[in-house]
């Protein structure tokens, strides 16, 4: 039980307790507005809207507009599943380099720098990224192209690499590497020493350890990273809109220069819609919210289960 | 100060092929022991007493090489395993570890494992190819003296265990890479003292087949579980090795005045 002993207390407690509710408020908030000027839209498209490829804002009475942000959603999902495919292990492969192999300055200059990096607006990473990865990914991706062409997901129509779902992956995943990696020192660093120790003592190498305790023991650690990295690469706009040219049609092939995602779409339409677009948009921002409501959780049951066993 | 120059007087036939000779450790500037020579003798248990701070954790250490793992640590001297010198240069300190195994103060098992793949690890850890590890697992467990309580929940937790049962887990998972050394570092002062005799003995039916050294600064438990003592010491400098000798002879009868006096507990 709670005893409350003094007046201070109770005015303390209420503070650190108003201070808890307001983030729980706020998430309410925001999912209730959504909600609240994207029922209208949901009602009338229904499903239609979450699964259509057509997305078209009629200005001519008479003809009906018609919002279907399918693709968008799919592109979305496509495009942060790329880039969490590079991030993941290129983040844990340098937290373990500056926890266990850099030593004295190399590591502190390091995690310092890591830690700044992680603070970085993703615009900044984005700006940067698009410049590298529309070099560097075009030639990555084209490679792909020629020797995988055959698996379905890497086949393309035209040879524009350059503004395809998987260097807007690249892009994003430039993005999620410092948070990611961040967290995930974080996490290692806290691995007790004795453990370590132990696995020296049986006569381990320093990768023994590494696999024998250091990984398993911030396995959910890294995941939270990542999914701290995944919602950074979730609702990504800038830099998904300057690499792809939007293109309501399903595609599941990364190398082709088509694709898009939730995000994106609301910036670029935002600014030229008329009131019924505007209300297709916010319910677009609904269903991101949820999508990335549901991928923390998600992510939470994860880490939740591979804790417990 | 008598310049650590007391040896267990050990006959050729029963040396267990571990010593050390004029060692020294440091950390950073901090010369923590200097000029310890001991001969260990083999299938029996050793135990390393002394007040805090008298380097016998840090002798220890350097007997399997985990000295060097403590930031700015040096070491002077030798370590002979066999007349090798465990030091030089192209020996690989993992397979130093191998021959002489070390069991920590706080039970530590693999957490994110079983029972049966905590004994099993250090195979793992060191590629060892296991031929039969059902039998493997029962005769380590056995050794440890915890078969009989396991045998049925082996793909349990090894957190799920009692703190005892754990510190006994560990000995398992050392026995099972058939070290001839075990190096004990206060085993059973995170423990209960029902499970310190459990684990006590464990040590004593361990030491009628390898070698067993032990930090302990409990000298009850120096007393019951040990065939030979030696007795470290600091007067602020750096620790030494004031004495060693049978266990028997260290409590009764020892040539130190200041290892009489602190078996009789009148300091430490």
């Amino acid at each position: 039980m709670h005893v409350v002993h003094s007046r201070g207390d109770k005015v303390f407690r209420g503070i650190v307790t108003a201070g808890a509710l307001t983030s729980l408020v706020i998430l309410g908030l925001i999912g209730s507005f959504l909600f609240a000027r994207g029922a209208q839209v949901f009602s009338q498209y229904g499903l239609k809207f979450i699964t259509g490829t057509n997305w078209s804002s009629s200005m001519e009475e008479g003809i009906p507009s018609e919002f279907g942000m399918g693709p968008m959603l799919v592109g979305t999902i496509i495009v942060s599943a790329i880039a969490l495919l590079f991030a993941v292990p290129m983040s844990i492969a340098g937290a373990l380099y500056i926890e266990f192999y850099a030593t004295g300055r190399v590591r502190k200059m390091l995690s310092g720098l890591l830690d700044l990096a992680a603070a970085i607006p993703s615009l900044i990473f984005g700006l940067w990224g698009i410049q590298i990865f529309t070099n560097f990914g075009q030639r990555w991706a084209s490679f792909l192209g020629n020797r995988l062409g055959f698996v379905p997901i890497f086949n393309t129509i035209s040879d524009n690499y350059g503004r395809s779902p998987f260097v807007a992956g690249c892009v994003l995943a430039s993005m999620v590497v410092p948070i990611t990696t961040s967290v995930a020192r974080e996490v290692y660093s806290r691995t007790p020493r004795e453990l370590i120790d132990t696995c020296y003592a049986l006569g381990g190498s320093k990768w023994g350890a590494i696999k024998t305790v250091v990984l398993p023991f911030g396995k959910s650690g890294v995941v939270g990273g990542a999914m701290l990295g995944l919602g950074r690469a979730l609702g990504e706009t800038v830099a998904v809109y300057l690499v792809l040219n939007l293109n309501f049609r399903y595609t599941f092939r990364i190398l082709e220069s088509e694709g898009g995602n939730v995000a994106s779409l609301i910036a670029t339409r935002f600014g030229e819609s008329s009131s019924e677009e505007l209300t297709a948009l916010v319910a677009a921002g609904f269903v991101l919210f949820l999508l990335t409501l549901s991928v923390n959780m998600v992510a939470s049951a994860i880490v939740a289960k591979t804790t417990r066993s | 100060m008598s310049n650590s120059s007391a040896v267990l007087d050990t006959p050729e036939q029963a040396f267990a092929g571990l010593e050390t000779r004029d060692a020294h450790a440091w950390f950073g500037k901090h010369h923590a022991l200097s000029g310890v020579s001991l001969r260990f003798p083999a299938k029996s248990v050793t135990g390393l007493i002394g007040p805090s701070g008298c380097g016998k954790s840090t002798y220890l250490r350097l007997l399997n090489r985990m000295h060097e793992f403590i930031p700015n640590s040096a070491m002077a001297g030798e370590v002979l395993l066999h007349g090798d010198d465990i030091y030089g240069e192209s020996v690989d300190p993992a397979a130093i570890r191998l021959k002489v195994g070390m069991v920590f103060q706080k039970p530590n098992p693999f957490p994110a494992m079983t029972i049966r793949e905590n004994v099993i690890s250090g195979l793992k850890l060191a590629h060892i190819k296991i031929d039969n590890e059902d039998d493997l697992v029962e005769k380590c467990l056995n050794r440890a003296g915890l078969w009989k309580e396991v045998k049925d929940r082996l793909d349990a937790s090894g957190g799920s265990l009692s703190g005892g049962q754990q510190q006994r887990l560990c000995i398992a998972r050392s026995l099972a890479v058939e070290p001839e050394v075990l190096l004990m570092d206060e085993p059973c002062s995170a423990l209960d003292p029902g499970s310190t005799l459990r684990i006590e003995e464990t040590i004593k039916e361990l030491a009628e087949k390898i070698t067993v050294v032990i930090v302990t600064h409990n000298m009850q438990q120096a007393s019951r579980v040990s065939d030979y003592c030696a007795f470290f010491l600091s007067d602020g400098g750096p620790g030494v090795l004031v004495e060693a000798d049978q266990t028997r002879k260290m409590f009764t009868n020892p040539t130190d005045t200041r290892t009489a006096d602190y078996v009789q507990g009148k300091f430490g």
